[in-house]
C-alpha cells in the first residue's frame, strides 16, 4: 500500500469515491485534521438519548404489571418482562443500528469514526443483555462520541457512569456491608422473621472489568482485595429512577445512591482515598487514568488495532509514552500513534473484521442503508451481531478469531448477494480504483475484467485479499 | 500455522468436485468426542449442588439448590451430592451409567479473569499466555491417523475456530447457519484469484470441503441440508444437532467443540428456577440433542462439558456470584463409565476455602483431560505429558473414565 491507501483504508474505513485523491496529498494531514475539532457526531441526530429509553422502559414494565394484575392474566412474570423489554427496546436497537451504518458509510472523517468504534469496543457492553439490549448503542453515542478527542480520564469516567455499563456490569444495586442500607435492612431482618434472608453486599462485575479490560489490563499489578475495595469504593453508582426505597433520580440517568454506599476512607493499590460519596470512585478513576499499566495497555491495543495483532513493541513504547507524558491527551497519543513508522508500513497485517468488511463496503458502492432489517441480517449472518460482543471484553481484534473458513464462505455469500443488488450503474475498474487506489494487485484487476458478470465483478473486488485486508 | 491445502486454484476446484466419496471414508478411530466450552464460568455449586455439605445452604442462600425429595429439589448423585433440577436428561445419564460428575475441579489457573481463565483451560497451559494453540488441536496432530483425511477430523461449530481447535493441524468450522449454495463459478474464480495468496487459499479450499461434507451427508440422508441446524428452540440444541450430523456422515470429523455462553451469573441467577436454571436446561437440551443425532454413535461418544472456573461459595450483593476458583465438569456418553461422582470434596467452611472465598480445587481439569485423550482417543501418554499439556506432571491422568 501506498502512503494514501494506508490512511483512507487502514485509519480509515475504506475509501469512498474521491477519498484517495483527497488524502494523497497529505495523508498524515489529513488524518490529523480529523481528530481536531467537534466530537464527531451520529449520523442520525434523532436517536432517543439513554435517559428517555430507560424511562420507557420502566413505563412499559409498569403498564405491564397493572394490566396483568387488571386482568388477572397467568403468564409467567419472566415472560411478561421479557416482552416488556423487548417491546420496549426493539425500535431504539434498530435505530442505533441504522444510524451507526449510515455514519461509517457517510462520515468525511473516517479515522475519527473507527476510534469512536475502537472506544466503544473497548468499554463493551452487549445488547445480548435484556436490559442493555435497548441502551447499548447510546453508550457510544452518549459517552464515546464527546469525548474520543479528549483525555483518557474524561473517557473513563464518562463511560463508568453510564447507565449502560452500570447496568451491563450490574453495580446499581452493590451495596456496600455497612451502608445505610445494609443497616436498616438488618434491624429491620431483627424484627420480623418472615423476611426474605437477603444477603446485602457488593457485586465486583464492574470494579473487577474497570481494572482488567478498562484500565491497567489483567497484569496490571492489583489483587482480589483491590478488586473488592474499589467495588466498595463505587457502591452507589447507579441508574436513578427506581421505586419505593429505590425511588431517587432522574429515571436513566446515571444517579448516585448514598444510601447504598459503604461509607469511610478505603486502601486501593496501597493508596487511602478518604473522599466522601461519589468523589471516592472518580478520585480512583483519575489515578487509574494516570498509571503506567494503563498506557501501555491503551497502547498496545490502539497499536493492534490500526497495525498488526502481534503489535511492534516500538511503536506500543511510543504511544504508551505520549499517553503518560500528555496525561493521557488522546489527540497527542492518536498523533503518536501516526508519526510511528510502523504505522506506514506497505504490507497490510489486519484481516477486516466483519463489520469493517460491511463498513468498507458500504462507502465503496457509495450507499448508505436506508432500514435496518437488512443490516441487522447481514451482520446477523456474518457473525458480528452490532453492538453484541456477548462479553466485557468486547469484540477479538486478531485475525484468529475471524478467519475460520465458514465465515470466510459467508463473507463470499453476503459479497455475492451485494454484486447481485448493486451491478448495475457499477464499472468495476472504476470500482477498484477508487476503492482500492495502487493497492489492487494486477491479478484482481485482470480477474474483474474476465468477470462473467458484473455482479460476478463485484463480488470478486469485495472478495479480494486486497479488499478483505487493511 | 500450517493448513493443509486441498485446492491452489481453478484446476484443482474443478478436480476436486470429481473425487469419489471413497476418499471420504474411513476415520482414524471409531471414537467420537465432543467438547463444549461454557464460557463465563459456571457455578459448580448450583450445577451439582453439595446438598450434604452443612455449610452451603448457608453461604448459597436462595440461590442453594434443596436436598432431593423437597420441591424444585435437587436430583440425587450419592448422599452429599445432586444435579441441578434442570439437569433431567443428565440425571437419567448417570442413572444409567453414561455420565460421570466431577466436583471441585479446575484448569491450573488461579486469577479470576475470564479471559485469562479460558485461556488456560483451551491452551492446556498453566498460564494464559505462550503458545498460541490449543491443547485438543496439539492431541489431534498426535492421534493415530486412519485413512480418512485430515482436516475432517475435528470441527469447530461455529464460524471461527476457538483457540482449543487451533494449531498446525487442520480443523475446519462449520456453523449451523444455513448457508445456501455459493455459485460454483464465483467460488472457481476465487480460488484462482488467492492461488498466490496461502492464507485465503488453504481457508477457502476447507470451505469448499466442509460444505461437500454437508452436502454428501444431505444426500446420504445424514441430514436435512435445507433445515440444517434450523427449528430448534435454541441455538446451543442447532450447534448440537449440526456437530452430530456433520459426525455421523461419512468422512465426518471425529472431534467437535462447541461453545456455550451466558454463564456469567453477578445478578439475579436465580435458584432451581431463573437464569442459570434457564441456561442449564439449554444445556441439557444440547447433551440430549446430541444423544438422539447421533444415534448408534452416542455408544462410541464421550462429551465433556467444562468451563474457565467457578463461582463464589457465597451468594453476593445482587442475587448472584462473582468470579471464584473451583467448579464442575461433566463427561456424558456411551463410551464413558458413568454412574461416578468424582470428588475429592474439602468442604466449605470458611477454612476450607481458598482466599476464604472460592471453593478450592482438589483436581486438576487436565487429569480428565488427559484421561479422555488416552482411554477414548488414544493419545499416547508421552504425547500427553511432553506436548499435549507441557508442565502438567502434577496432573495424573485418572483411570478408569471410559468404558473398557
Amino acid at each position: 500500500m501506498m502512503q494514501a491507501e494506508i490512511a483512507v483504508l487502514r485509519f480509515g474505513l475504506g475509501a469512498r469515491p474521491g477519498e484517495l485523491a483527497a488524502a494523497a496529498a497529505e495523508p498524515r494531514a489529513w488524518l490529523m485534521a480529523q481528530i481536531r475539532g467537534p466530537a464527531p457526531s451520529a449520523a442520525n441526530a434523532s436517536l432517543a438519548p439513554s435517559d428517555q429509553i430507560f424511562a420507557g422502559l420502566l413505563a412499559a414494565r409498569d403498564e405491564r404489571q397493572m394490566l396483568q394484575r387488571e386482568s388477572a392474566a397467568q403468564g409467567s412474570e419472566a415472560k411478561m418482562a421479557f416482552n416488556a423489554i423487548r417491546e420496549a427496546y426493539q425500535p431504539h436497537y434498530r435505530a442505533q443500528v441504522l444510524a451507526r451504518a449510515q455514519s461509517a458509510a457517510l462520515t468525511m472523517r473516517p479515522f475519527a469514526e473507527r476510534l469512536v468504534h475502537f472506544w466503544a469496543n473497548h468499554f463493551a457492553v452487549s445488547a445480548d443483555k435484556g436490559v442493555v439490549y435497548g441502551l447499548a448503542g447510546t453508550l457510544e453515542n452518549e459517552a464515546i462520541r464527546p469525548h474520543v478527542g479528549g483525555r483518557f480520564v474524561g473517557l473513563l469516567t464518562a463511560v463508568e457512569q453510564h447507565p449502560a455499563m452500570i447496568a451491563f456490569l450490574d453495580n446499581q444495586y452493590s451495596v456496600g456491608t455497612d451502608s445505610v442500607a445494609a443497616q436498616f435492612a438488618a434491624r429491620f431482618r431483627g424484627r420480623n422473621a418472615t423476611t426474605p434472608n437477603r444477603r446485602f453486599g457488593i457485586n465486583e462485575n464492574l470494579a473487577r472489568e474497570i481494572l482488567e479490560l478498562h484500565t491497567l489490563g489483567v497484569n496490571g499489578g492489583y489483587t482480589q482485595a483491590d478488586v473488592t475495595s474499589f467495588a466498595q469504593i463505587i457502591t452507589g453508582w447507579s441508574i436513578g429512577g427506581g421505586k419505593g426505597r429505590l425511588a431517587g433520580g432522574a429515571p436513566g440517568r446515571f444517579y448516585f445512591r448514598e444510601n447504598l454506599h459503604q461509607p469511610g476512607a478505603k486502601v486501593f493499590l496501597g493508596k487511602t482515598y478518604s473522599q466522601a460519596g461519589r468523589q471516592q470512585g472518580e478520585a480512583v478513576l483519575a489515578d487509574l487514568a494516570q498509571r503506567p499499566q494503563t498506557a501501555k495497555f491503551i497502547a498496545t491495543k490502539l497499536v493492534r488495532h490500526f497495525i498488526a495483532d502481534d503489535p511492534p513493541p516500538a511503536a506500543v513504547e511510543r504511544v504508551a509514552r505520549s499517553f503518560l507524558k500528555s496525561g493521557g491527551d488522546l489527540p497527542q497519543v492518536y498523533a503518536a500513534l501516526i508519526d510511528s513508522p510502523e504505522s506506514w508500513e506497505a504490507k497490510a497485517r489486519k484481516f477486516k473484521t466483519p463489520e469493517d468488511f460491511v463498513f468498507s463496503t458500504l462507502r465503496a458502492l457509495n450507499v448508505a442503508p436506508a432500514q435496518p432489517e437488512e443490516l441487522i441480517r447481514t451482520f446477523d449472518l456474518l457473525g458480528q451481531r452490532q453492538f453484541t460482543p456477548g462479553s466485557p471484553a468486547g469484540w477479538p481484534d486478531t485475525s484468529k478469531n475471524w478467519d475460520g473458513s465458514d465465515a470466510l464462505m459467508h463473507r463470499v455469500l453476503w459479497a455475492s448477494r451485494v454484486g447481485a443488488k448493486y451491478e448495475r450503474g457499477v464499472e468495476p475498474a472504476q470500482l477498484a480504483a477508487e476503492s482500492l487506489g495502487g493497492y489492487a494487485r494486477a491479478e484482481t484487476l485482470s480477474a474483474l475484467r474476465r468477470a462473467s458478470s458484473g455482479s460476478q465483478a463485484v463480488a470478486l473486488l469485495l472478495m479480494s485479499p486486497e479488499f478483505q485486508r487493511r | 500455522m500450517q493448513r493443509r491445502r486441498f485446492l491452489t486454484g481453478a484446476g484443482a476446484f474443478a478436480a476436486s468436485a470429481v473425487i469419489p466419496n471413497a476418499l471420504f471414508a474411513g476415520t482414524g478411530g471409531s471414537s467420537r468426542l465432543v467438547v463444549v466450552i461454557l464460557r463465563g464460568a459456571l457455578d459448580g455449586l448450583a450445577a451439582v449442588p453439595p446438598y450434604g455439605d452443612p455449610d452451603y445452604v448457608n453461604l448459597h442462600r436462595e440461590l442453594a439448590i434443596a436436598a432431593p425429595g423437597s420441591a424444585d429439589g435437587a436430583l440425587a448423585l450419592d448422599g452429599t451430592f445432586g444435579l441441578h433440577p434442570a439437569l433431567g436428561f443428565m440425571h437419567e445419564r448417570f442413572a444409567a451409567g453414561e455420565l460421570v460428575v466431577f466436583q471441585a475441579v479446575c484448569s491450573p489457573y488461579r486469577e479470576r479473569s475470564h479471559f485469562d481463565g479460558q485461556n488456560v483451560l483451551e491452551n492446556g497451559l498453566t498460564k494464559p499466555i505462550g503458545t498460541a494453540d490449543g491443547w485438543l488441536n496439539r492431541a489431534l496432530a498426535a492421534m493415530p491417523r486412519g485413512t480418512g483425511r485430515l482436516s475432517d477430523r475435528a470441527v469447530a461449530v461455529s464460524q471461527n475456530v476457538p483457540l482449543i481447535l487451533r494449531g498446525e493441524a487442520s480443523v475446519i468450522s462449520k456453523s449451523p447457519q444455513i448457508t445456501p449454495d455459493v455459485d460454483e463459478e464465483l467460488l472457481a474464480r476465487l480460488a484462482d484469484l488467492y492461488s498466490k495468496d496461502d492464507w485465503f487459499s488453504a481457508r477457502l479450499s476447507e470451505a469448499v470441503e466442509t460444505e461437500k461434507m454437508v452436502d454428501g451427508a444431505a444426500q446420504g440422508g445424514a441430514m436435512d441440508k435445507a433445515s440444517a441446524g434450523a427449528g430448534y428452540p435454541d441455538r446451543l440444541a442447532a450447534v448440537s444437532r449440526m456437530a452430530a450430523e456433520l459426525m455421523r456422515s461419512e468422512g465426518g470429523p471425529q472431534i467437535a467443540v462447541l461453545e456455550a455462553d451466558g454463564w456469567d451469573t453477578h445478578a439475579n441467577q436465580g435458584g432451581a428456577k431463573g437464569t442459570l436454571a434457564t441456561r442449564l436446561a439449554g444445556l441439557d437440551r444440547a447433551l440430549q440433542t446430541l444423544a438422539q443425532e447421533l444415534g448408534p454413535l452416542w455408544r462410541q461418544t464421550a462429551v465433556l462439558m467444562v468451563t474457565e472456573f467457578g463461582r463464589t461459595a457465597a451468594v453476593n450483593g445482587t442475587r448472584g456470584t462473582d468470579h471464584g476458583t473451583g467448579g464442575c465438569a461433566l463427561l456424558a456418553g456411551g463410551a464413558v463409565r458413568g454412574g461416578q461422582v468424582i470428588a475429592d470434596w474439602p468442604g466449605l467452611g470458611s477454612k476450607a476455602l481458598l482466599d476464604r472465598r472460592d471453593l478450592k480445587p482438589t483436581l486438576d481439569l487436565r487429569s480428565v483431560f488427559k484421561a479422555v485423550l488416552d482411554e477414548h482417543m488414544h493419545v499416547d501418554a508421552d504425547t500427553l505429558a511432553k506436548r499435549v499439556f507441557p508442565d502438567s506432571s502434577g496432573a495424573r491422568p485418572l483411570q478408569g473414565l471410559m468404558r473398557a
